[in-house]
């Protein structure tokens, strides 16, 4: 067995140098002071292991879907709604598993998205074009979330408090710009973002890939990242290891804005309009994604993909239910039991990782 | 309130207990016996069994062997709720009230007077008031949210909360070491009164004036074992209470069963660590003469309540400990070199240029590295493998155009964590699977990967079984050999005087005297130190 250890596990496959690295703490008697760079890779077998329980309910809804609508669910074009569908609630989880696997909480992801939308459609700013008005939703975004992170990380007030309380103000300040009225985006630039496809792609789906892309580099290959983990893991470790966890927190929740921000200008192509009531309850979508995605609530554990992957369980279930002509109430009651069902077996994972 | 079974009968008599946790035998044949009516005094060093002692006899823990006898009846105590409805109840250190709750609700927290479910709040108000009355602090509102009260009033409100048990045995933890000296007058006098009605208590102080002040009899704990019983508190010369604390002479007092345990296999843990520590403090003398420059220069230090006036240096090469007693200050002098504490006066510096106060960001730039007494808690990130927790100080040097060169930090991980012989070599290993010294082995990596030059422990040693220790003491000694200065809090005075070169004294937050650690033994500064001087 130990012949197996001494090799090289690079050019095996993803299980094999998985096994390999198990049988080493066994016997502890390898020496991994030069680590193998495919070592340091996930290998299929963990990425599988890891999202297993979505990757299941995932393939178990697409069966029910080609199953009852064999002519409409399994088309290309059903397959870029869907994801079309997932592209903007996709880019707001982003943020919000940051946030999240930080230790905190960001209750005010729609608000912030409704207050961007209507500023960057306001007639003033139209009248600049397209650019202006993407720098003025990104802005608005990222600024209303340094707000959340000063409060939280400076004021000392709890996220659920802080961003509750946004929430509330950020929409209220959106009705008060837009006086309760639909913004029409008159910018074709802005408006064409959600009709075009590049490649038989739309670009609200590219939008979201890099968003996903770029969160993922973010979490797993940076010491930002790094250190998101790590604050929401044990904070107080991380503080007296000489992280600076204040501004870091603050930089979590403008990463959460500015994705809110990147939302709203996807949102006003889409419905080419800015309105205080967009992204409404978008808050709940995020954080139940995120959860059901593994992150951990209490911080310090998640994965971007994980959320992507539950931001898509939840659009195949909506686009089950349009499908088969199912009423909301329903598709609410079968969202509900995914989520107790992921709580669960997330419950249940823990209990056996710490015994 | 007579013992019931006549005054031969002990109120209780604890016999031959064992407690075994992984690792160490905490008690490891404990005797002790206790009349209704009187102060028995608990003595002994850190480490000694005490702490594990009460949470047996109020039902916290379970004994693994050994009898407890309670009214000349065998009992178990399952639970502390059964402990309570014997009558017996423990007021510890940290008071385990609920902040929020008013104190007659804390008093009465889990048997409230209930009338058709309902709490009866009048009753229930009455009896608190009647409960304080009977302590002597009528003063206190029984419809006062708990945590406004002072830390004397939260004691007076635990120990109103036992006798609404009808607790006929209080157990009291250090219950001076929150107090001001005027309240612990107020305390004797309270301990006095209930003594009087029949109460018995367990008094647990390092303070050797009290327990002369208030004590009847003392029982002196050494390594989990009974090193002698029943010895008059008044009469009892200091140094006879010394010895049978430190061992260094056979117990003149000492009753039959406890003479003979401790003449038994001497391989207990302290003794086992006292010797390895001893066998390295050879070498020790040597590194004397290669003291290097000045690193750390504390001036004056002081925070109100805690510490006065402190000041001393650390060079390169020197390890510095601080001895003292269990509420001395030595952990909050330590945080607050470190900055995690903002000191109200007096400043601190590293090669000679002076730290910003209360800022953890500026103690880790000018090269400190801190291995906290609560390692779990406050170093490590436990459900993160050991290469993300070594290289977390360190983050932005593995990092090469913005992104993480993993490659890189795990080599580096591996090197430094194999440097100090963590086990498993795997630095992929989550870190909560290594044991307490692997642990400490991983916090320590940390900080030598980021090139510290002056290393602040806590307790290292806590939690880490004996065989580690000796490791972990190696490794100390070489780093201050590669030139670091390392300050080292210990409740253990034996690792203090044997891993340092030089001992500051600290009692009751000043020191008190500072001595080459050759020049001092266990004896001398506990009583430098119980003393009070």
């Amino acid at each position: 067995m130990s012949n197996i250890v001494s090799q090289q596990p690079g050019e095996d496959s993803a299980w094999d140098s998985r096994n390999g690295s198990e049988l080493a703490d066994q016997t502890g008697r390898t020496t991994l002071v030069e680590v193998p760079r495919s070592a340091l890779r996930m290998s299929l077998g963990a990425f599988l292991r890891r999202h297993a329980g979505l990757l299941i309910v995932l393939a178990v809804l697409t069966i029910v879907g080609i199953v009852t609508s064999p002519e409409t669910f399994a088309t290309t074009s059903n397959l870029n709604t869907i994801l079309t569908n997932a592209s903007v609630i996709g880019v707001v989880t982003v943020g919000m598993t940051f946030v999240i696997i930080g230790g905190g909480i960001d209750l005010s992801v729609g608000a912030i998205m409704a207050l961007a939308s209507v500023w960057c459609t306001t007639l003033a700013t139209q009248s600049y074009g397209p650019g202006v008005m993407i720098m003025c939703a990104l802005l608005v975004g990222t600024g209303t979330g340094l707000v959340n992170g000063i409060l939280i990380a400076y004021g000392r007030v709890v996220p659920f408090i802080t961003t509750l309380a946004m929430m509330a103000s950020a929409r209220g300040l959106a009705e008060q710009i837009s006086g309760k009225q639909t913004q029409v985006s008159r910018v074709e630039f802005i408006n064409a973002i959600a009709r075009t496809d590049v490649l038989g792609v739309p670009v609200l789906v590219l939008m979201l890939a890099a968003v996903v892309a770029g969160g993922w580099l973010l979490l797993e290959r940076t010491t930002f990242g790094r250190r998101t983990v790590a604050i929401g893991g044990n904070a107080e470790a991380a503080r007296l290891a000489g992280i600076n966890v204040r501004l870091h927190t603050v930089l979590l929740y403008a990463l959460s804005g500015l994705c809110c921000g990147i939302a709203a200008i996807m949102i006003v192509s889409q419905t080419t309009a800015g309105s205080s009531t967009h992204g409404t309850l978008y808050e709940l979508d995020a954080i139940a994604a995120a959860i059901i995605g593994g992150t951990l609530l209490t911080g310090g554990r998640g994965t971007i993909i994980g959320s992507l992957l539950g931001v898509l369980v939840f659009t195949v279930i909506t686009n089950l239910f349009i499908h088969n002509n199912l009423p909301t109430e329903i598709q609410n009651i079968a969202k509900g039991a995914i989520i107790v069902g992921a709580a669960l077996t997330q419950v249940v994972r823990n209990r056996r990782s710490f015994t | 309130m007579v013992n019931p079974s006549g005054s031969d009968t002990p109120l209780l008599r604890l016999n031959k207990i064992v407690k075994v946790f992984p690792g160490v035998r905490a008690l490891d044949g404990v005797d002790l016996e206790v009349q209704a009516g009187e102060v028995h005094c608990l003595l002994g060093q850190n480490g000694a069994g005490k702490s594990t002692l009460i949470k047996v006899l109020s039902g916290a823990h379970q004994p693994d062997s050994g009898e407890i006898v309670w009214r000349g009846e065998h009992v178990t105590m399952p639970t502390p709720q059964a402990a309570m409805r014997r009558g017996i109840a423990a007021i510890y250190q940290e008071l385990d009230l609920v902040d929020g709750l008013s104190v007659a609700e804390n008093i009465y927290l889990g048997h409230e007077p209930r009338r058709l479910g309902f709490p009866r709040r009048g009753t229930m108000h009455d009896w608190t008031s009647a409960l304080l009355k009977r302590l002597g602090h009528p003063e206190i509102p029984p419809s006062r949210e708990v945590g406004e009260l002072s830390a004397a009033g939260k004691q007076i409100v635990s120990i109103a909360r036992a006798l609404s048990h009808d607790a006929q045995l209080l157990i009291m933890d250090e219950p001076s070491a929150v107090l001001a000296g005027n309240e612990v007058r107020n305390l004797f006098r309270l301990i006095r009164d209930l003594v009087r009605s029949g109460v018995a208590i367990i008094y647990i102080s390092h303070r050797l004036e009290e327990i002369r002040e208030i004590g009847d009899r003392i029982t002196v704990l050494k390594d989990g074992r009974t090193a002698a019983q029943n010895l008059p508190a008044r009469s009892t010369p200091t140094t006879e209470l010394i010895q049978l604390m430190t061992g260094r002479s056979v117990p003149t007092a000492a009753t039959g069963d406890a003479a003979e345990a401790s003449e038994a296999e001497p391989a207990t843990a302290s003794e086992a660590e006292f010797a390895a520590v001893d066998q390295q403090s050879a070498d020790q003398s040597a590194r004397h003469r290669q003291l290097g420059k000045e690193i750390l220069r504390v001036e004056n230090l002081t925070r109100f309540g805690e510490f006065t006036d402190v000041s001393f240096s650390v060079h390169e090469g020197e390890i510095v400990g601080i001895a003292g007693l269990v509420g001395a200050g030595r952990s909050e002098l330590l945080e607050t070199i470190y900055g995690r504490r903002r000191a109200d006066a007096g400043r601190v510096l590293v090669d000679g240029r002076p730290v910003r106060r209360g800022s953890v960001l500026a103690a880790v730039k000018a090269g400190m590295g801190f291995a906290p007494e609560e390692r779990k808690s406050q170093a490590l990130v436990l459900d993160q493998p050991v290469v993300h927790n070594v290289t977390l100080a360190t983050l932005p040097r593995f990092s090469s155009y913005g992104l993480l060169q993993r490659a890189h930090e795990h080599t580096a991980a591996a090197r430094v964590t194999a440097s100090l012989d963590v086990r498993p070599k795997d630095v992929r290993r989550v870190v909560s699977t290594l044991s307490g010294g692997n642990q400490q082995k991983v916090v320590l990596s940390r900080w030598l990967l980021g090139g510290s030059r002056l290393l602040l422990l806590d307790e290292p040693t806590r939690g880490v079984d004996v065989g580690a220790r000796a490791e972990l003491y190696a490794v100390i000694r070489r780093l201050a050999a590669e030139g670091a200065g390392v300050l080292l809090v210990s409740s253990e005075l034996p690792e203090v005087l044997g891993l340092a070169d030089r001992v500051l004294l600290l009692s009751r937050g000043r020191l008190v005297g500072e001595a080459r650690a050759d020049e001092l033994d266990v004896h001398d500064v506990l009583d430098r130190l119980m003393e009070g001087t």
